[in-house]
């Protein structure tokens, strides 16, 4: 599997029992035939109902890998190590993480607590390094205005990776390096980007000996409302439904660096 | 302790000269203590260029007062086309043109550029105590100025309550914050730490707060500031921001002859060890593994 030689990927992260999303999610990267679909960890977590997303994933054979809420909930730790530092924020991930836990099968943790951490790929003849916060970390966040583009380079050089692939912090990015290299955050499904706009986001990325590697942010609408309806009735904080149904952020503010804070509402 | 990546740079760009005598100030910083003098931009341009292939992820301004340094706005300016800057001052000697120029260079920036104002109380009656006559009023005129320029000022304060009251005087500091028309404010509370003027305010570190091998056995390291971090100064490079008075502290005159490993043997290490990332932006916290 690590050798397998593709040409166009699909990668998405942070699905957070968003199974409305991640349902369309599949579908479209199917339907624009994808040589694989790729998730980078943190399945659970903010949405309702973890199991069922779990069920898609697996019915699908997407390839996942273990993000640390995975780690957490697969190996039943007492928090979901996401690295929050505000009391308030952590008030909402403990209540998220518990019913997250309760909700996910004994079956479906077994499974998550045995995935990899990184996995590598080739894309064309490029060397893609997936991993869930950073190649060295896993739940290091890589924010697009507090990562330098030589940190980066750094990273790529000490991972030998010609492409790096992360998720964690929620909010998609990319960035040409040195030598044609490329890091790129694949977004998350789980819930909006703090911008207003209700969809979530995967990618896709192509190899082509024309234009080399092409990598496009793929907007994807789902049924928002239901899923928010779904949050409310679970006993789910308002909080978290009002950020699906609106695409402003409630919490986890307090990790956001001053740009990426600055572009949302709270 | 050994560096395992030298991710956070900082730089004692005004050295200990600062306008205001905090009485909790862990290195005496005043308006007379020249012990470290300030940096000038050519010094932080070559720092910053010997930073790049160590890959040093953020860079944080300290002093001192930081903008009493007349290099300090080019210096920011410079440093954001490396990477996130971040500037700890007292908000109480902003000037309007030097935001704009800040302002308009985090706009053409990648990077984010912190500011993080120091005040230690929610009232002239708790922070004027501690940091001076008048500072209150002064430094939220800075924080009001800051808002104006489209900053999003993190305030920080060292706890000189006690943990009982902690929930009631963050919520009085929200408060405080929204009534002056920061509508979403940040907040970072920080420990005393025992050592300069503080000492006499409180007390020192007792014998007995060090931090022991034992300790050690399950603790995550990369809550400890010299796992990845290393400050300069005018004085050469030390191992954190909280230890530059002491002579073991200096590690070299380069950064590339400071990545060695260092004792924790102080009592500051041990207030490092109980809080973890004292003196790291909220947005670059992470914990490893347990």
């Amino acid at each position: 599997m690590t050798n397998k030689h593709m040409n166009r990927i699909a990668c998405f992260g942070g699905v957070y029992s968003n199974y409305l999303a991640l349902d369309v999610a599949i579908r479209d990267a199917r339907r624009r035939g994808v040589d694989e679909i790729l998730c980078l960890g943190d399945f659970g977590a903010f949405g309702p109902h973890p199991n069922r997303s779990l069920d898609l994933l697996r019915m699908h054979n997407i390839t996942c890998i273990q993000g640390n809420y995975d780690h957490s909930i697969g190996n039943e730790l007492d928090d979901c190590q996401c690295g929050y530092t505000d009391p308030r924020d952590n008030h909402f991930a403990q209540i998220s993480y518990d019913y997250t836990l309760s909700g996910t099968s004994v079956e479906h943790r077994g499974w998550m607590r045995e995935l990899p951490e990184q996995l590598r790929r080739k894309l064309g003849p490029l060397s893609v390094l997936m991993c869930h916060g950073s190649p060295r970390q896993v739940n290091e966040f890589l924010w697009e205005s507090t990562t330098p583009t030589h940190f980066l380079d750094k990273l790529a050089r000490d991972y030998q990776a010609d492409v790096i692939l992360s998720t964690h912090t929620g909010i998609r990015w990319q960035r040409e390096l040195a030598d044609r290299r490329r890091a790129v955050n694949v977004g998350v499904l789980g819930r909006p980007e703090n911008d207003g706009q209700t969809n979530v986001w995967y990618t896709i990325l192509s190899y082509s000996r024309d234009v080399e590697l092409q990598v496009e942010f793929v907007p994807v609408e789902y049924d928002f409302r239901s899923l928010a309806d779904e949050m409310d009735n679970e006993g789910l904080p308002k909080e978290f439904s009002e950020t699906i149904r609106t695409g402003w952020w409630t919490t986890c503010l307090e990790i956001l660096p001053a740009k990426e804070r600055r572009r949302g509402r709270y | 302790m050994e560096l395992s990546s030298l991710d956070h740079l900082w730089f004692q760009v005004a050295g200990t000269l600062c306008n205001l005598t905090c009485h909790h100030c862990f290195i005496r910083c005043s308006p007379k203590n020249d012990s470290f003098g300030y940096l000038t931009l050519s010094e932080v341009r070559r720092r910053l260029e010997e930073s790049v292939a160590l890959g040093v992820k953020e860079y944080y301004f300290t002093g001192g007062e930081p903008f009493l340094n007349h290099d300090m706005a080019p210096i920011l300016v410079e440093t954001l086309r490396y990477g996130p800057a971040t500037v700890l001052t007292n908000g109480t000697v902003l000037k309007d043109q030097w935001l704009q120029t800040l302002a308009d260079a985090e706009a053409a920036s990648l990077y984010s550029l912190e500011f993080r104002v120091s005040i230690d109380g929610f009232s002239p009656e708790t922070n004027d105590p501690i940091r001076g006559a008048g500072t209150f009023d002064r430094a939220i005129r800075g924080v009001k100025r800051l808002v104006d320029f489209g900053f999003l000022p993190i305030i920080t304060a060292a706890r000189t309550w006690s943990d009982d009251d902690e929930t009631a005087v963050v919520g009085q500091f929200v408060t405080m914050l929204k009534s002056t028309g920061y509508e979403r404010p940040r907040l970072k509370i920080l420990p005393t730490l025992h050592l300069g003027a503080e000492e006499e305010r409180s007390h020192g570190y007792r014998d007995s707060e060090r931090i022991t091998a034992e300790m050690l056995a399950y603790y995550d390291m990369s809550q400890l500031i010299c796992d990845h971090s290393r400050i300069v100064t005018d004085r050469g490079v030390y191992v954190c921001p909280i230890l530059i008075e002491s002579a073991d502290a200096r590690l070299g005159e380069t950064i590339g002859q400071s990545m060695g490993s260092y004792p924790l043997r102080h009592g500051a290490c041990y207030t490092c060890y109980q809080y973890g990332a004292i003196c790291s932006n909220p947005s670059s916290a992470a914990v490893h593994d347990k």
